[in-house]
């Protein structure tokens, strides 16, 4: 005999799986559409309309990868997440760790610095921050290298205040025993940073490389002012700045643009589901926190 | 007490503070060229009239904030981010929310929702503002549609409703709202369930046996334990909204529709980089900072305010 309490249950896990799925593929159909439209061809994406397409065309990808540059922005992009996420680690660790075990004058003034910054929306610092950039030479150095550096160091700093103080909370519960026993065998503080610290605070530091990795490589308006490239030289732009250039350029093919988004989507979705486990944990704990 | 004095500035004390003083360096030092540096300029910056080349820049006082008051482009600009943020809040939340609850039972699938929901958020905003601006895209070939929504609509016979979504001026902001929830509403559902998952379950089973409906419940339990998270999410769902911009770029072109679409954001880099106003584009800067610290300030008082009551 069914109860009509169980009914009742049923019904409303049957609700809630309707409304979950629903969203679920509004998540996802636009995502579908894009790999859907990227294999079509500029004729096919205005005859055929149907879900999967009749014809399936892979030379999108070969002409956005070549013609639209997209080797170039990809490794572009990669290089600049790779050095601003090092920088960060290393910086921030550094830092982190001072600010939680070791003493200074000045320590909680410099420590309130950072945590101020994060609390003080500044719209609009991009422009004194470009006028700053151009004044030390950033911005029209002849020397690509010198363009980067600059950019990746914005960066570093956009990422530094969060970071450390992501790094300092989780110093501050990490028990001091193994760095007594260091320090006691001889180990200066630099060793304990380098062989005690850094490798206890591997699932925070994971949090921070995933955070900063993802912003790195989705940032947009920076990349717009401080990095331009110079003429008869390989572009120094990241993926996103590509992806606007390129969309200037090729403005009504849509699937050669939606193979140009393919590219630039899929290693940060393969990346994301890869570490969601950090991500949503890093997020969660913030929540907590906050 | 001199003898404390003494040993704190002893040479090897020295030492060992400025070896300690070495780790923080670096932070401290990019973050002064790359932070302090830029906050004090902005501030500067704003009290003067500058066209970003030449070398002379004139003091002019308030008159940049003066001007700023009667500028009917950057108050309209403002009220543009005001919707999309209201939507944000709005629908963008409540979404997160009710996905959130949804989630916090024992349902099957569970996992896998939470990882499909926070794909959106880690897209970037280049990426999702071109895939929508080609569903939402409302150009014809040979008499028929060509984005997504439209041949749908058209399909499934609301042909009434098929506009050009992006270029209408009463529409394009509403879709861009739409999109900016689209992006955000996975990041809100994390914070929101892990939240929930903090609350203890007794709590809502001894309310339960006090004879509590499940909207009682909800009222007396899980919103008031919810409210700290509900004011973090608030304040960034604000913060992120208004400052939104790269999806207006990207949905409504980099000339948009002009005073439909324009947001601070896209405002000050016009004031920057298109009429060379250094000074002009600062002052817009600290006046929407200053607008957003005290939304968020508000917002704080107001829910120890709750907490209290």
């Amino acid at each position: 005999m069914i109860s009509k309490y169980r009914v009742i249950r049923a019904v409303k896990a049957t609700l809630i799986h309707i409304f979950l799925l629903t969203v679920t593929i509004t998540c996802l159909f636009p995502l579908f559409w894009m790999a859907r439209s990227a294999l079509m061809s500029n004729k096919t994406i205005f005859t055929d309309k149907s879900l999967i397409p009749a014809e399936i065309h892979f030379d999108n990808f070969v002409k956005a990868w070549t013609q639209g540059q997209f080797g170039m922005y990809s490794l572009n992009s990669l290089i600049y997440t790779f050095s601003v996420v090092i920088g960060i680690v290393v910086i921030s660790s550094l830092a982190a760790y001072a600010f939680s075990r070791l003493e200074f004058p000045g320590k909680n003034f410099f420590f309130y610095m950072f945590v101020m910054a994060m609390m003080i929306p500044l719209p609009g610092s991009f422009v004194p921050l470009t006028v700053l950039m151009t004044k030390l030479g950033f911005i029209n150095s002849s020397y690509p290298f010198v363009r980067q550096l600059g950019y990746v160091l914005c960066m570093i700093n956009v990422g530094l205040s969060l970071s450390i103080l992501l790094l300092k909370t989780f110093f501050d519960k990490m028990p001091p025993d193994l760095e007594d026993a260091a320090r006691i065998d001889g180990c200066s503080k630099l060793g304990i940073w380098r062989h005690v610290a850094l490798p206890l605070a591997r699932p925070a530091i994971a949090v921070i490389v995933i955070f900063n990795a993802l912003n790195v490589w989705n940032e947009y308006i920076l990349a717009m002012l401080l990095l331009n490239d110079i003429p008869n030289h390989p572009t120094i732009m990241p993926i996103q700045r590509g992806l606007m250039v390129f969309q200037g350029t090729y403005l009504a093919d849509y699937p050669l643009l939606m193979a140009g988004l393919t590219i630039a989507a899929v290693p940060i979705i393969l990346v994301y589901l890869l570490m969601q486990k950090h991500i949503i944990k890093g997020l969660s704990s913030g929540a907590v926190v906050g | 007490m001199s003898l404390a004095l003494k040993s704190k500035f002893s040479l090897p004390n020295l030492r060992d503070h400025l070896e300690s003083f070495a780790f923080v360096l670096p932070a401290v030092l990019i973050f002064c060229i790359f932070y302090i540096v830029p906050f004090y300029e902005i501030f500067k910056l704003s009290l003067q009239e500058w066209d970003g080349i030449s070398l002379s820049r004139s003091y002019i006082g308030f008159e940049n904030f003066k001007e700023l008051l009667v500028d009917q482009g950057w108050w309209r600009s403002m009220w543009n981010a005001a919707y999309i943020t209201l939507v944000a809040l709005t629908f963008q939340n409540a979404l997160a929310f009710a996905l959130a609850l949804a989630c916090d039972q024992e349902i099957f699938m569970k996992g896998v929702y939470r990882v499909i929901f926070f794909i959106p958020p880690v897209l970037s905003e280049v990426v999702v503002g071109l895939i929508w601006s080609w569903i939402l895209y409302s150009g014809m070939q040979d008499g028929q549609h060509i984005g997504l929504l439209n041949t749908a609509l058209e399909k499934i016979g609301f042909s009434n409703l098929i506009t050009n979504w992006l270029s209408n001026p009463k529409t394009v902001l509403t879709c861009i709202a739409v999109v900016h929830s689209w992006k955000g509403f996975g990041w809100g559902f994390i914070m929101f369930l892990a939240g929930l998952q903090t609350i203890d379950r007794q709590l809502y089973e001894a309310a339960r046996v006090d004879g509590a409906g499940s909207l009682s419940v909800f009222k007396n339990v899980t919103v008031p334990m919810m409210l700290p998270v509900i004011v973090v999410v608030m304040i960034l769902t604000i913060l992120g909204a208004m400052q939104a911009f790269v999806l207006i770029l990207t949905l409504a072109g980099s000339s948009g529709l002009g005073d439909y679409t324009a947001v601070p954001v896209t405002k000050i880099l016009a004031a920057m980089t298109g009429q060379n106003r250094y000074g002009y584009a600062c002052a817009m800067g600290v006046n929407f900072g200053m607008i957003l610290i005290a939304v968020s300030f508000v917002l704080k008082k107001m829910s120890e305010q709750m907490k209290q009551a």
